[in-house]
């Protein structure tokens, strides 16, 4: 199925949580509001001609500019050999998502690694702690804003050097 | 081992029995396991493990954060250290999102020197694999020759682009440079000698007693955990989904190549156990022998990499490709916003998803059992980390 | 021809110091501690191509019983703390070589907010070798400087305090 025809299922199923389907891009997209996320995941994982079994990747994004963090999904069915990317938004000061580990398992990990590196909440999320920075890391390091510390636990970040 | 047989029973917290806690152990991040910094805190009662609790981290090298900072064609050394055992495919993986994002094609002659450098890189990795494998459960020949080969295989890629393990060979648009006079020949050479030493691997280990003994039936993961938990790669067929990147979402020449793709069948044990991880890898090593032989004799002549300007601009917007990395399915993403500076860049491994399943798959297995199932998975801390 | 029953008697004099030295520098065990790519290199200098134990080194799994700490791989600021945890943990003496552009000065990794510039920010180190990489014959140069350094130390000699006149 291509993204057009699941564009259209989804918006028969969900009238309100479904938004745009952007055709144009290189991948094409499917807005999602942040409330009826994990009702769409487990629509397509569960639906037998759709059966996206497999979340291939979540990638958080900070749009400084736009003032919003995007989560993009990046799903994939093994039975059928489709795949389509949804796209939420959350706003840049609050960032509060859904979880969809109860629909895929993968997403664990994943949304550790975005709420370490970005700072968004996954609700209902059965860990949500550091994953990659250390567990008394300042800050959020992916963000647009986000400045070194200077030093950390006696070891200085400042160096002399030609790169910088 | 499995514990079959091996059920004491010993009365515990009785009144006549013995009393017994459990312990909490720290393995790692420095350990003689080979696969680089990984950290586990295991709870153990006894022997048996009640939980093995990951905790990753100690390589991360923001190299994400990094490529907005250098730029698309300052981050393809960055690349490298992604996963440092198979560098060339991560290569692949961000010129095929930089050209995806630009709508750049690639020379055909470009291609077949992309799939043959990967290709090597694939038997490099897996001979490092299945080497490190043995030498954590305990068998320190098979690995010197697992590294002897390695050895030769880095011989002919120092050939090619001038360096051993972090190649840096690929450009946005192609590679580098053409393949050497005689690379060819050379490579020929290499392969006649080498299809004859993997069945001495099979001769060494592979149906050893005392190795099937460690990896038979332990940690068998089954076809729907795998999909549920984002297996890849090697580690996806051995759960018996017989699935591969280069087969199904074809990208470069793969659908001008003919390969099989091996899937674990549980042929020592159950489908899906560490056995069946190991198999498959020795296996794709004969596969990938075959794509070698055919990409020497089919390849054209012609120029080896498209023009793409210095000053690389692609225009806004986002794309995700994926390539068959010897770890699995390597997803590269990537969001442009018309400047020279990459917005985000995301890499999704294989190692990932694997580091995640341990604490599910170790409940109930011995502490020992714990180094086979991560050499098993194959699982290389820069992945994890990046 | 065969040195039994043909020697006359004889005796070789040397320093003290230098025999301890020799000693010493012909056993260098050193610790796995391969945290990245150079951990390959590390790997593949242990092969059969350049094997490495031909000068008596041998691979250690732990800081207690080894000399000689390989620092392999990019240092994070995570794993700084530790690392000064486990040379604390080596005995005496003990030496650190720093093996490759990370472990040197932060290498190509300057630019990350998580890496530590240089494992010298939190051990002392003897013997820096550079390359990224570097090859198993950068990092058998490396090792073979580091024994040239064990022959020159001296542990038996008396030191005079600093501000001391020397003893008469």
């Amino acid at each position: 199925m291509d993204a057009a025809a699941i564009h259209q299922r989804l918006k028969a199923r969900f009238e309100a949580g479904v938004g745009d389907c952007d055709l144009q891009a290189k991948d094409p997209f499917i807005r999602v509001d942040p409330a009826a996320i994990v009702d769409v995941c487990r629509f397509l994982r569960d639906e037998s001609d759709l059966q996206f079994d497999s979340l291939s990747n979540e990638t958080g994004v900070d749009y400084k500019a736009k003032g919003v963090i995007e989560v993009v999904y990046h799903l994939y069915s093994y039975p059928h050999r489709h795949a389509i990317v949804l796209k939420v938004d959350a706003p840049r000061d609050t960032p509060v998502v859904p979880t969809v580990e109860t629909v895929w398992k993968a997403a664990n990990w994943l949304e550790r690694e975005i709420y370490d590196l970005l700072g968004v909440t996954f609700e209902g999320h059965s860990d949500l702690r550091r994953l990659l920075m250390p567990e008394d890391w300042i800050g959020h390091p992916l963000r647009k804003d986000f400045v070194e510390p200077e030093e950390y636990h006696g070891i200085s970040t400042r160096r002399e050097s030609l790169l910088r | 081992m499995s514990l079959a047989g091996f059920e004491i029973e010993v009365e515990r917290t009785g009144a006549t029995g013995l009393e017994t806690e459990e312990m909490t152990l720290n393995m790692g991040p420095q350990h003689p396991s080979t696969h680089g910094v990984l950290r586990f805190v295991v709870k153990a009662d006894g022997e048996v493990m009640r939980e093995a609790i990951p905790d990753v981290g100690y390589l991360h090298r923001s190299i994400e954060k990094i490529s907005e900072k250098v730029g698309y064609h300052g981050f393809m050394p960055y690349t490298d250290r992604v996963d440092y055992v198979a560098a060339m495919f991560c290569n692949q993986g961000w010129g095929m999102v930089c050209e995806k994002l630009a709508g750049i094609e690639v020379p055909k002659r470009g291609e077949y020197c992309r799939v043959i450098a990967s290709e090597f890189n694939r038997i490099a990795s897996h001979l490092l694999s299945v080497g490190t494998m043995v030498l954590d459960i305990g068998a320190a020949t098979p690995f010197f020759h697992a590294i002897r080969e390695r050895e030769k295989i880095n011989d002919l890629l120092e050939e090619l682009c001038g360096a051993r393990l972090t190649y840096n060979y690929m450009r946005i648009g192609g590679v580098a440079w053409d393949l050497p006079p005689g690379f060819a020949e050379k490579s020929i050479a290499f392969l006649d000698a080498f299809e004859p030493l993997i069945d001495e691997y099979n001769d060494l280990i592979t149906y050893n007693t005392i190795y099937l003994g460690r990896v038979a039936d332990v940690a068998a993961i089954s076809r729907a955990d795998a999909i549920n938990y984002n297996l890849v790669g090697p580690n996806l067929r051995a759960s018996g989904v017989k699935y591969d990147v280069r087969r199904d979402e074809p990208y470069s020449i793969y659908p001008e190549l003919e390969f099989d793709v091996p899937v674990g069948s549980g042929e020592e044990g159950t489908v899906g156990d560490c056995f069946d991880r190991y198999v498959v890898r020795i296996r794709e090593m004969v596969e990938s022998c075959k794509i070698l032989r055919q990409c020497f004799k089919q390849m054209p002549a012609g120029p080896v990499i498209a023009k793409v300007p210095r000053k690389f601009k692609p225009p806004a917007g986002d794309a995700y490709v994926r390539v068959e990395s010897a770890r699995g399915d390597m997803g590269w993403y990537a969001v442009s916003d018309g400047s020279e500076f990459p917005y985000r860049c995301k890499v999704r491994t294989g190692s990932f998803a694997a580091m995640a399943i341990i604490d599910k798959v170790s409940r109930g297995l011995m502490i020992a059992d714990l180094v086979a199932v991560i050499a098993s998975l194959d699982i290389v801390a820069p992945e994890v980390d990046r | 021809m065969s040195l039994i029953n043909s020697m006359p008697e004889m005796v070789i004099t040397t320093k003290a110091d230098a025999f301890l030295n020799w000693t010493r520098k012909s056993s260098v065990w050193w610790m796995l501690f391969g945290l990245a790519c150079c951990a390959i290199e590390m790997m593949q200098t242990q092969g059969p191509r350049s094997d490495v134990d031909r000068f008596g080194t041998a691979p250690r799994a732990a800081p207690r019983q080894s000399d000689l700490m390989i620092v392999a791989g990019t240092l994070t600021l995570k794993m700084a703390l530790r690392t000064k945890l486990l040379y604390e943990q080596m005995p005496e003496p003990r030496y650190v070589v720093s093996m490759g552009s990370c472990a040197n000065c932060g290498g190509l990794f300057q630019l990350a907010y998580s890496v530590c510039d240089g494992v010298d920010k939190v051990i002392p180190v003897d013997v820096y070798i550079p390359g990224c990489p570097p090859r198993p014959e950068a990092l058998t140069e490396g090792i073979l400087k580091l024994q040239e350094k064990m022959m020159k130390e001296k542990w038996l000699v008396r030191k005079e305090a600093a501000g001391e006149p020397a003893a008469a």
